[in-house]
């Protein structure tokens, strides 16, 4: 078991708080079948630096997780990663425990990290720059998604305020679960980004769904990319009466 | 924000994602903090073929640090020979190491000599000098996106996206 970074500094009032999905995804990156699968495909000399990106970081727990543990992950330690979320208070915390685990002297070779940006999705990111991609995105359904257009407001604390309103933890919070119909808004606008930023030859991203998402046909939608796509659910949690719970799809490029 | 980071963003609309002319952004009012950091020779040598050059040299222009020669250095102008056995050829002291995967064999430890003085320079351009506060500035759209505390907001105004 590698160690799960430290997130005691983050305020879970409006910033969300590290569950099982979170954990799916680091039982999954570091499992033996996803690190085997990674160890090969940026097996050095070549490719040079993979870069990670995390969209939606949240507490940071997940990318604070593959950059510490780069070495055991990818075989190398010259990984670079790099966040989005569009809670600016998520960048600001995530930043911290980024920071916290590549300098804790108890890590050996961890990753390089670069920044948590502030911005929607991967708006934002160079096209063909990603080698890895990860997403646990806002997957529960609701019957609507949060109001963008108050979102500057909320984004930053009030003028004079010492603390966040709860009007304001709640839209915050609701961007970090609140998927729409099917719980699929978010994530289809997110995958609609996927062939631009993906590395041509070497991109590869693990994206976590819920049942309520309906997988299959999801797999179904990228299968239809084209023959240079493959797709592959690499992990799942909370079997239900013969339904997973939450699985990760891993989406690559494969060569011509 | 780290200069490196520059090298993997471009302006988030999505009309100016195809064009030249958005990246790199351009820093604009920017106050510079120098963060110290671990040097790792061969991070930077890894790094180095990622790193688009020309903007690069732009960023170090805008900034007014210390100007970059017009062409990326070769990994062989990374590392000193090693002198204790000259008889190796450079590119010999710039390959990484055997085909052993993990304990960072595959990153050639080990096999160079000292860091140069330019390798020392581009750990510092690209990982220690951090833009603290001020804005980057697309050059296709002109929108100005601010950095705060380090940060940098690309959220766009609902009539912008
Ligand atoms: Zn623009």
């Amino acid at each position: 078991m590698l160690p799960t970074p430290s997130t005691s500094h983050v305020s879970f009032d409006n910033v969300y708080e590290p569950a099982e999905d979170s954990f799916l995804l680091l039982d999954t990156l570091s499992s033996p079948a996803e690190t085997a699968f990674l160890h090969s495909r940026f097996h050095p000399p070549e490719p040079p630096s993979p870069l990670v990106l995390e969209v939606g970081t949240g507490s940071g727990v997940v990318l604070a997780f593959v950059a510490a543990n780069a070495s055991t992950i990818f075989g190398r330690s010259d990984v670079v990663a790099l966040g989005t979320d569009i809670n600016g208070f998520a960048c600001r915390a995530s930043t911290t425990t980024l920071q916290t685990a590549v300098t804790d002297p108890g890590t050996s070779k961890p990753g390089h990290f670069l920044d948590v940006v502030n911005a929607d999705l991967a708006s934002p990111i160079r096209s063909g720059s990603v080698d890895v991609l990860i997403f646990n995105p806002p997957y529960v359904p609701t019957p609507d998604l949060p109001d963008l257009v108050a979102h500057e407001n909320y984004n930053t604390l009030s003028p004079g305020a010492k603390s966040t309103s709860f009007e304001q933890d709640s839209h915050l919070l609701a961007l970090s679960y609140a998927g729409g119909a099917d719980g699929m808004e978010i994530t289809n606008k997110l995958l609609a980004q996927l062939p631009d930023i993906l590395h041509p030859e070497r991109g590869v991203a693990f994206i976590l769904l819920c049942a309520q998402n309906k997988p299959n046909e999801v797999k179904e939608h990228i299968m239809s990319w084209g023959k240079s796509w493959a797709v592959e659910t690499v992990g799942s949690s909370g079997k239900k009466a013969g339904w997973e719970k939450l699985q990760i799809l891993r989406i690559w490029r494969i060569g011509p | 924000m780290k200069l490196l980071t520059l090298n993997f963003l471009t302006c988030a609309r999505k009309a100016c994602k195809s064009t030249t002319l958005a990246f790199p952004l351009r820093p604009k009012d920017a106050e510079l903090e120098i963060v110290e950091a671990d040097l790792e020779p061969l991070f930077i040598r890894n790094i180095l073929p990622r790193v688009e050059w020309e903007a690069l040299r732009t960023l170090c222009q805008d900034l007014g640090l210390p100007q970059l020669p017009p062409a990326a250095p070769e990994p062989a102008a990374l590392f000193a020979p090693n002198p204790s056995d000259p008889s190796i050829p450079s590119d010999k002291l710039v390959r990484p190491g055997k085909e052993g995967e993990g304990e960072g064999e595959g990153e050639g430890e080990g096999e160079e000599g000292a860091p140069t003085q330019t390798l020392k320079d581009l750990h510092h351009v690209l990982l220690e000098t951090t833009i603290r506060e001020g804005k980057l500035v697309c050059g296709n759209c002109g929108h100005a996106y601010a950095v705060k505390e380090g940060i940098a907001n690309f959220l766009l105004p609902s009539h912008l996206v």
